[in-house]
């Protein structure tokens, strides 16, 4: 059984310049109480790994409006035209990777991959700097893993033992995510009790969730 | 006699011919999204949303929307039945691997030998790529839905001055005036739109093209 901690205790654990992957797409799955407990701790100099970077102050966005954030790891950052503005004043530094590069990355990270060999990219900017392998005459580029510190993510059920699932399109990146991390921090939407979520529906095993996220208290 | 649709619908109507039943297709944001307006009504065919979804359905009705239930904008959407929820690794082991039979996708220039850019302008606009460079590389048909010129602009050229995309060419261009198909050749006219003349497809390209023995006018479903 996990004992859940309040959502401050857990942002408590991340330390100023720590690699954080944050689940969710376009705010959409992602761990808005820990990214609020993130702004209210004012950590800072942080890395964030996640698909986008929301919409200003709202989502991950929020972190990137508070100034918080010094690199981002994203595939898209279209909707927030503050993270492109202050990587174009060179106040945060983006690496823009194609999505499906950036969910390989990561979960060669967590599955015990020394890289992925992909297509995506070839020819392009998103080559430069990186190695491209010649099998049996085709040419494939290779991606490596992208490691965190802490992994942020949602579910939308979670039972006491943290065995986590996940609802509809707000799944996105968060069940990788919680592999290619030290320590993963979940919050979710309900938390039930053992045996409530069928095995057939735990999509990430609580064997590798760190800490769950108490629920907010309720006014009874 | 000149057509009164406007340049989109144009484009996305002459796209949804492209369909056919059954196919998996991914449609992206922005004028892509139209074409699913124009699908014959008794075909089915799966959306898949790179966020997570193979099924998309239209939006809910006022005050039905899920949180938890998007497109790749962010925007409520329904699921059909018979959809199923992908993660994001499922997701683009999908459109990876060859599972998707077609893309659409818009563009900010495409050159004569039929490849995209349609992610960044350096120093502008840096949205980034999100799905598309993974769309152009892996879907085994990629179809590009923009319009001829950007405000007189050529964005059909002879060669991408703007960051690619991807270097494999694209399957089809579909535009307000015309559909062009790149081929090994170079870029072959194929169709007019309903009062499009051959002269002025020419003007509004940046780069040569083959006229097709096959040119024909384009057919608009439901006109």
């Amino acid at each position: 059984m996990k004992k859940a901690i309040s959502v401050e205790a857990a942002i408590e654990k991340i330390p100023n310049g720590a690699t954080l992957m944050i689940g969710g797409f376009m705010g959409i799955g992602s761990p808005h109480r820990m990214i609020d407990a993130l702004v209210a701790a004012g950590k800072k100099d942080l890395t964030v790994i996640a698909n986008d970077t929301g919409k200003p102050n709202y989502g991950i966005g929020k972190l990137i409006s508070s100034g918080q954030v010094k690199h981002v790891i994203a595939s898209h950052i279209g909707l927030n035209p503050e993270t492109q503005s202050k990587m174009f004043s060179k106040h945060i530094s983006v690496d823009l990777v194609p999505q499906g590069n950036l969910a390989e990355r990561i979960r060669a990270a967590g599955f015990g991959l020394g890289g992925v060999l992909v297509k995506t990219g070839i020819g392009t900017l998103v080559e430069e700097g990186k190695r491209v392998i010649k099998i049996d005459g085709e040419d494939w580029l290779l991606e490596l893993p992208i490691f965190a510190d802490f992994a942020l993510i949602h579910a939308h059920q979670a039972d006491y033992l943290g065995n986590l699932a996940y609802q509809l399109t707000a799944t996105n990146f968060n069940p990788v995510m919680a592999m290619a991390a030290k320590v993963v921090l979940c919050e979710v939407n309900e938390i039930v009790p053992v045996g409530m979520i069928s095995p057939n529906d735990v999509t990430t095993p609580g064997a590798i969730v760190t800490e769950l996220i108490s629920m907010p208290h309720k006014h009874h | 006699m000149k057509n009164t649709l406007s340049p989109n619908e144009v484009i996305a109507r002459r796209v949804a011919q492209e369909f056919s039943e059954g196919m998996l297709v991914n449609l992206g944001i922005g004028l892509p999204t139209q074409v699913a307006n124009y699908l014959p009504k008794n075909m089915t065919v799966f959306l898949q949303s790179e966020n997570g979804l193979i099924g998309l359905g239209a939006r809910p009705p006022e005050g039905m929307e899920d949180d938890d239930l998007t497109d790749a904008g962010g925007t409520p959407v329904m699921a059909i039945p018979g959809a199923a929820r992908i993660d994001s690794v499922f997701s683009f082991g999908l459109i990876r691997g060859g599972h998707l039979d077609m893309t659409v996708l818009g563009g900010l220039q495409v050159d004569s030998q039929g490849k995209l850019a349609n992610w960044i302008i350096p120093g502008k606009m840096a949205p980034g790529m999100g799905g598309a460079m993974d769309l152009v590389s892996g879907a085994k048909k990629v179809i590009v839905a923009m319009q001829h010129t950007a405000k007189g602009v050529h964005k059909i050229v002879d060669e991408c001055t703007l960051p690619l995309t991807a270097t494999r060419p694209v399957s089809l261009i579909v535009t307000e005036l015309a559909v062009i198909e790149p081929t090994p050749e170079g870029l072959v006219l194929k169709e007019l739109a309903p009062g499009v003349t051959v002269d002025e497809v020419i003007a509004a390209t940046g780069t040569p093209l083959i006229i097709s023995q096959d040119l024909h006018e384009m057919h608009l479903l439901g006109i």
